[in-house]
């Protein structure tokens, strides 16, 4: 089941376009554009209180409606998949109150708001990803005073952070964050690249995509420009690796995806598929060469 | 197919119908209007006036009834509809001494100028389910005193001590400054008074009464005292530009609580009484006493007291305090987190694989 095959939303001419006042987006827009001109700076907006609850994507949900213009076609992802209950509740959204052309196609799209996935197939030039982001300090478990971290980024103090690290290394052997993998962005700030697993990481590295980060709760915008610098924080003699299956996607036969695992009875038997629904529908259809289009490293 | 856990569109529009239909009950009864929510059950509508951050009681009537009667879905509710509302500008600020009083009670002086109201309370009510509510009985009007000539000029009890010097005082700062607006810019640290009150005020109910309780329990010395407690309507007045001077536009139902701590001194303050301040929309007394001993603890960095307690830790009280923030990322939970989990599977399977802790590299 894809969006495309279910009864149109009606726009609502109740509402503004995209929901929000012209000044509250042009206040998103200026705190946009300074975001992008210190990538991976966290600048603080006056965010708004939207109409979906605080932890579900109003921060993503206020970027989208600030850069999306009529002609913008949507395509609106959760866990990867556009079929999952919040992505098609926020896409809903947006074709009610903007009236916006929405495809559930990576490649067909101008603006992709996501939670929790970069989409596997590479993004192009002129496309934009919105992440919506709960925690955009990435040291906040380490220090939840922000007026502290504050400093801590002003004066690129690291430390705290690959202490962390080190101690996981001490302790595990390697270093145990698996999603919200710190990432060093331009070779200035540490960012947390939003609950993605670190699988994705790579994709955000000089990517020809422009990728924006709202906090709605937090009240707090940050952004990478296209072809920027974004390392994964690591050390010389433990170099940043991320996830791999020892199983091909059960539906698609993808050896280069990132794979959920799904339970399919009650005996504990399992299945591994592609998160990338669009990806996965895809080379199903047999429209993607088998060839892995960016490999894990 | 496998989808069983992934959903579309049509079970989004089912599931608003069934709320829908659960939200009004048995079709047999009689529905609830917003008029009779208001009447009836004006403290809750009050409750989600006052943390909805919007004074329209019609509004929140209508919120309650959509909430099904739950009051933090209600603010929500309001909140949303609040926030693309334009902003005209500010009124003149209220003054309570020109109060309409429904109740004023103090807990420092035996009597005062102005007396003692004890008005409509359940304080002394020794709680005793009333059946007869149950058959529903008409219920005799109240008697009431005369009001007094003066009826709509009775000071705070604080202004008897501020003469003596007692009790610190509250000048407006020098230059009046326009105060934030916690819905139009973000929350940073250290936060001036006017933001903290102004957050407090959204703040959850029960959140700031456990950490006012807190206080009152040794998590942060306070030794409060209720100087006033008041409740009644005030006159809201603006300026039109047009005009040039103050238009009244309407009265507003407020509870306002004006709390003094003793203060031993300091290197530049005299020992005084300070104050904490507390003010709610509606009649909501609870919220604007608890209110009034979290502001006071929070003062601590600025009358140079010890920051021992979470009560007194600026960021700990202001950025957890919402309860649409609250409520909205402990329930964002519910959401998918399949990628998140499946990383943290592979992450635990790996560690188990490997045996000892410092057996394997990844």
């Amino acid at each position: 089941m894809t969006a495309a095959q279910q009864a149109p939303v009606v726009r609502d001419p109740h509402v503004n376009f995209a929901y929000l006042d012209e000044r509250t987006k042009r206040m998103i827009r200026r705190a946009l554009l300074k975001a992008v001109c210190i990538p991976g700076h966290q600048v603080p907006f006056g965010s708004r209180e939207m109409p979906l609850p605080y932890g579900w994507g109003t921060g993503g949900i206020q970027v989208t409606a600030a850069i999306l213009g009529p002609a913008d076609t949507l395509k609106v992802i959760d866990q990867g998949a556009d079929d999952t209950v919040n992505a098609v509740n926020i896409r809903r959204f947006f074709q009610r109150t903007a009236g916006i052309a929405v495809t559930t196609d990576t490649t067909r799209a101008d603006i992709i708001q996501t939670r929790h996935r970069i989409p596997e197939t590479p993004l192009r030039e002129g496309q934009i990803l919105v992440y919506q982001v709960p925690a955009p300090e990435p040291m906040q478990r380490l220090e939840p005073r922000r007026s502290e971290t504050r400093k801590l980024h002003g004066l690129a103090e690291y430390g705290l952070m690959h202490v962390k690290l080190y101690e996981d290394i001490a302790r595990y052997g390697h270093i145990a964050t698996t999603y919200d993998y710190p990432v060093l962005v331009n070779g200035r700030y540490v960012m947390s690249p939003s609950p993605i697993p670190k699988f994705d990481n790579p994709k955000m590295h000089r990517s020809p995509a422009l990728q924006l980060f709202g906090a709605g709760r937090e009240k707090r915008i940050y952004a990478v420009p296209p072809y920027t610098s974004v390392a994964s924080l690591a050390f010389d003699d433990h170099p940043f690796s991320v996830q791999r299956w020892e199983s091909a996607c059960a539906l698609c036969g993808a050896t280069d995806s990132f794979l959920d695992e799904w339970i399919t009875d009650d005996q504990g038997a399992r299945m591994f598929v592609c998160s990338d629904s669009h990806y996965c529908a895809t080379r199903q259809a047999g429209a993607v060469s088998t060839e892995p289009s960016h490999g894990p490293e | 197919m496998y989808v069983a856990v992934k959903g579309g569109e049509v079970a989004i529009q089912n599931s608003q119908a069934l709320l829908a239909e659960m939200r009004r009950g048995d079709p047999a009864l009689a529905e609830l209007s917003g008029t009779q929510l208001h009447a009836q059950l004006r403290l809750a509508v009050d409750r989600v006036m006052t943390e909805g951050s919007l004074y329209d009681p019609q509004l929140a009537a209508l919120a309650l009834k959509q909430a099904a009667g739950d009051a933090v879905e209600a603010i929500f509710l309001l909140r949303a509809y609040r926030t693309t509302l334009p902003r005209f500008g500010y009124s003149v600020p209220l003054d309570t001494a020109h109060m309409r009083l429904w109740r004023r009670i103090s807990a420092t002086f035996k009597d005062l100028p102005g007396g003692q109201i004890l008005g409509p309370t359940y304080d002394y009510t020794q709680r005793l389910l009333d059946f007869a509510l149950l058959a529903g009985t008409p219920v005799p009007p109240a008697p009431r005193a005369p009001a007094p000539a003066d009826a709509l000029n009775t000071p705070g009890v604080l202004e008897l001590l501020e003469r003596e010097g007692l009790v610190e005082t509250q000048p407006v700062p020098a230059d009046d400054p326009e105060p934030i607006d916690l819905t139009r810019e973000p929350l940073r640290f250290p936060a001036p008074r006017a933001a903290r009150l102004q957050n407090l005020a959204r703040a959850d109910e029960g959140f700031l009464l456990a950490l006012a309780y807190s206080s009152q329990r040794g998590y942060a010395h306070t030794h409060p005292f209720a100087a006033e407690v008041r409740f009644g309507s005030v006159e809201l007045e603006v300026i039109p530009e047009e005009l040039g001077f103050p238009v009244s536009i309407g009265d507003v139902e407020l509870t306002e609580c004006q709390m003094i701590n003793q203060f031993s001194g300091s290197a530049d303050q005299p020992p005084q009484f300070t104050r904490g301040y507390g003010l709610s929309f509606g009649h909501s007394e609870r919220k604007a006493m608890a209110m009034s001993l979290v502001d006071r603890a929070l003062r601590a960095p600025e009358l140079g007291e010890a920051i021992e307690a979470p009560v007194q830790m600026e960021e700990f009280v202001l950025s957890h305090s919402d309860n649409l923030e609250a409520s909205g990322f402990v329930q964002h939970l519910k959401l998918p987190h399949y990628v998140d989990f499946q990383s943290e599977l592979e992450l635990v399977r790996r560690m188990r694989a490997a045996g000892a802790p410092e057996a394997q590299q990844p």
